[in-house]
């Protein structure tokens, strides 16, 4: 059963919703790790709100929690205080089962590629489609091999990961994540493993497919570079917020 | 293949590709479970060559019941009967007629030091106690003394004697310090994990080769039924007639069953074998297991991803499963005929019947399976380090 497109909504409180709710939702989320002594807090009190459609870039340094808040988002840990709304679905106290189906309806681009070296091109892309069922599948020769021809794969559709480069990969891993027609694209530090001109070259590719869908995309980096192609600027220190750029 | 796997499995063969990506590691796998296999196969192989080298000499007897002395376990370790039970089982309504044999094991020396051990039975010659044509068509010669008919599946003997004994050139030999024998036929039974082979004389030629036997005690009375007669009822009649303090009574089929339960699970030889069966299935187990968990372990990156992408637990264990029954098909098929070969090898060497029955291979298939089931079972606990948030 292809269950993408259920939605299991919370009844809303007293505040009035908003016609279309964006697409992430985030009310007082404060996060631990650790147990007992060794408890540490990673996030305080975070609010925000993301509309549909932008590239929202997550700054700040190693340990200022930014991961935290995009693994918490991303349906990969389990909230633990305040509430998260994703898609409109929330988070806080949902089930596995929930999250699994909510990571189904977002694109996930990795630091490393991530690619699966046994899979051809063509194959590892169709991993993002499988998830979604049989129906997903029928056309599923067409939407790889069009996706990966956008992204200048056209003639390495059956090569293996082992032998393209660096960035033809970060390529695939984009299309792997586009294929589905995610809602939301999150995405970290996704041009690390590139030079600099291919790291903005494979960051443009990905805006450009984003808005022509209408993708939220939610992405951690450090590179300037990319910053300039940002509809919002989020700066994170210490686990809060500080600086939020339009 | 991969689209084959793909239209099985509807979905892309993940576990397929993964083994085929690393080949060498495929193949040892392969060449892995393939030992197993060859182990399980020799182990049941032998097993069942003692099962049925058991069961061929009695198959040859010419009897619906057997007597033996109630200390029997196998037709080699009973005492002797006291001759008067023939008579005793001769007067049982329903009973056609019965005989003694006598039996004992004698060391055929060779020309060239070495020696063949022989079951060797003596039978009245006048009865038909065995049902080969061969051995009844040469039986009224043995009523003269020491001759004998030989098995021409005896273990170790050139075949080149029997035919020149099938071609009516008699073979002399001596049968210990006493008499020599004159071999006049051969019969067909075939050595098993005592004796090399059988031999077969009259019962006065017995005596005399084997002077501390005599007429009045012998080791079976073969027992045949009137036509028509219900077997269980005399068999209950036989049983009441002869006192069960010395002597027990059982069918064939029954004697031969308490042989092959005895010989397989009291005696070394059968528990070893079974034991082997163990060990070749613990072998295959932990290679499998070991190349299972080493391929769940160096995928953790890809199938955590594709845990954040959305697959659920099933799909990971559809993968290890599907992994485990690639290993298990593939590494079956060259275990079978390598068997196969080692089978017929067995055979040429050792007489023994070891030949692969036609269930065997479905029976060790299916435990290959759940072999290979169970390892990619405990290796999918390694599943559970797949965690997507450690990719970030």
């Amino acid at each position: 059963m292809d269950g993408s497109q259920t939605t299991l909504e919370r009844p809303k409180q007293a505040q009035p919703a908003p016609h279309v709710e964006s697409p992430i939702v985030i009310e007082g989320l404060n996060h631990w790790f650790g147990e007992g002594d060794a408890k540490k807090q990673a996030l305080y009190d975070i609010n925000l709100t993301i509309a549909r459609g932008q590239l929202v870039i997550l700054m700040g340094a190693s340990g200022s929690g930014k991961t935290t808040l995009l693994t918490l988002i991303g349906c990969l840990r389990q909230v633990q205080e305040g509430s998260a709304r994703l898609l409109r679905n929330e988070l806080f106290e949902a089930p596995e089962s929930l999250l699994v189906e909510c990571r189904r309806r977002l694109g996930f681009i990795f630091q490393a590629h991530n690619l699966h070296e046994s899979l051809t091109a063509m194959q590892n892309v169709r991993m993002g489609l499988e998830v979604h069922g049989t129906d997903a599948m029928r056309q599923w020769k067409e939407a790889a091999a069009h996706l990966l021809t956008l992204l200048g794969l056209g003639d390495r559709l059956n090569y293996l990961p082992g032998n393209l480069s660096g960035g033809q990969k970060q390529r695939v891993a984009i299309a792997r994540a586009l294929v589905g027609n995610p809602d939301i694209i999150f995405a970290d530090e996704p041009t690390a493993a590139l030079d600099k001109d291919s790291g903005y070259e494979v960051v443009a590719l990905l805006k450009r497919l984003a808005a022509a869908r209408n993708t939220t995309t939610l992405m951690v980096t450090h590179d300037n570079r990319i910053l300039e192609m940002a509809d919002r600027i989020i700066t994170m220190e210490d686990g809060r917020i500080v600086k939020d750029e339009v | 293949m991969t689209a084959l796997l793909s239209r099985l499995f509807g979905r892309l063969p993940i576990g397929w590709l993964q083994l085929i990506h690393n080949r060498a590691r495929f193949a040892a796998a392969l060449a892995g479970v393939a030992f197993a296999n060859i182990l399980i196969f020799m182990q049941l192989g032998f097993l069942g060559g003692l099962i049925e080298s058991i069961r061929l000499p009695y198959a040859q007897m010419n009897a619906d019941i057997l007597i033996q002395a109630s200390d029997a376990n196998t037709l080699a370790d009973g005492s002797p009967l006291p001759r008067q039970r023939l008579y005793q089982a001769l007067a049982v309504p329903g009973v056609a007629g019965a005989t003694a044999v006598y039996y004992k094991r004698l060391d055929w020396k060779q020309p060239d030091g070495t020696v063949r051990n022989l079951d060797v039975f003596g039978i009245d010659p006048s009865a038909v106690a065995f049902k080969s044509d061969e051995i009844n068509r040469t039986r009224p010669q043995l009523q003269l003394l020491d001759r004998a008919i030989l098995d021409r599946r005896t273990r170790n003997v050139p075949k080149e004697l029997f035919a020149a004994i099938d071609a009516g050139e008699p073979y002399e030999f001596e049968a210990n310090s006493l008499r020599r024998l004159t071999v006049i036929g051969t019969f067909e039974i075939g050595g098993g994990f005592s004796a090399d082979g059988h031999l077969i004389v009259s019962d006065q030629t017995f005596f005399r080769i084997f002077k501390d036997s005599v007429p009045g005690a012998p080791n079976y009375i073969f027992v045949t039924l009137k036509p028509g007669a219900d077997r269980q009822s005399v068999l209950a009649a036989l049983r009441g007639a002869l006192p069960a303090s010395d002597t027990a009574v059982r069918t064939i089929a029954e004697a031969v069953a308490k042989d092959q339960a005895f010989q397989t699970t009291q005696k070394p030889v059968g528990i070893v074998f079974g034991f082997g069966v163990v060990i070749g299935v613990l072998v295959g187990i932990i290679i499998v297991y070991q190349v299972l968990s080493t391929d769940v372990a160096d995928h953790i990156r890809e199938y955590a991803t594709f845990k954040a992408i959305g697959y659920n637990q099933s799909f990971f264990l559809g993968v290890v499963f599907e992994e485990a029954l690639i290993l298990a098909i593939f590494g079956f098929i060259p275990g079978m005929i390598a068997a196969l070969g080692i089978y017929a090898a067995v055979v040429n060497v050792t007489g023994l019947p070891v030949y692969m029955p036609l269930e065997r291979p479905f029976y060790v298939l299916i435990g290959t399976i759940f072999m290979c089931t169970l390892s990619g079972a405990i290796a999918t606990r390694r599943l559970a380090r797949a965690n997507p948030a450690d990719l970030f």
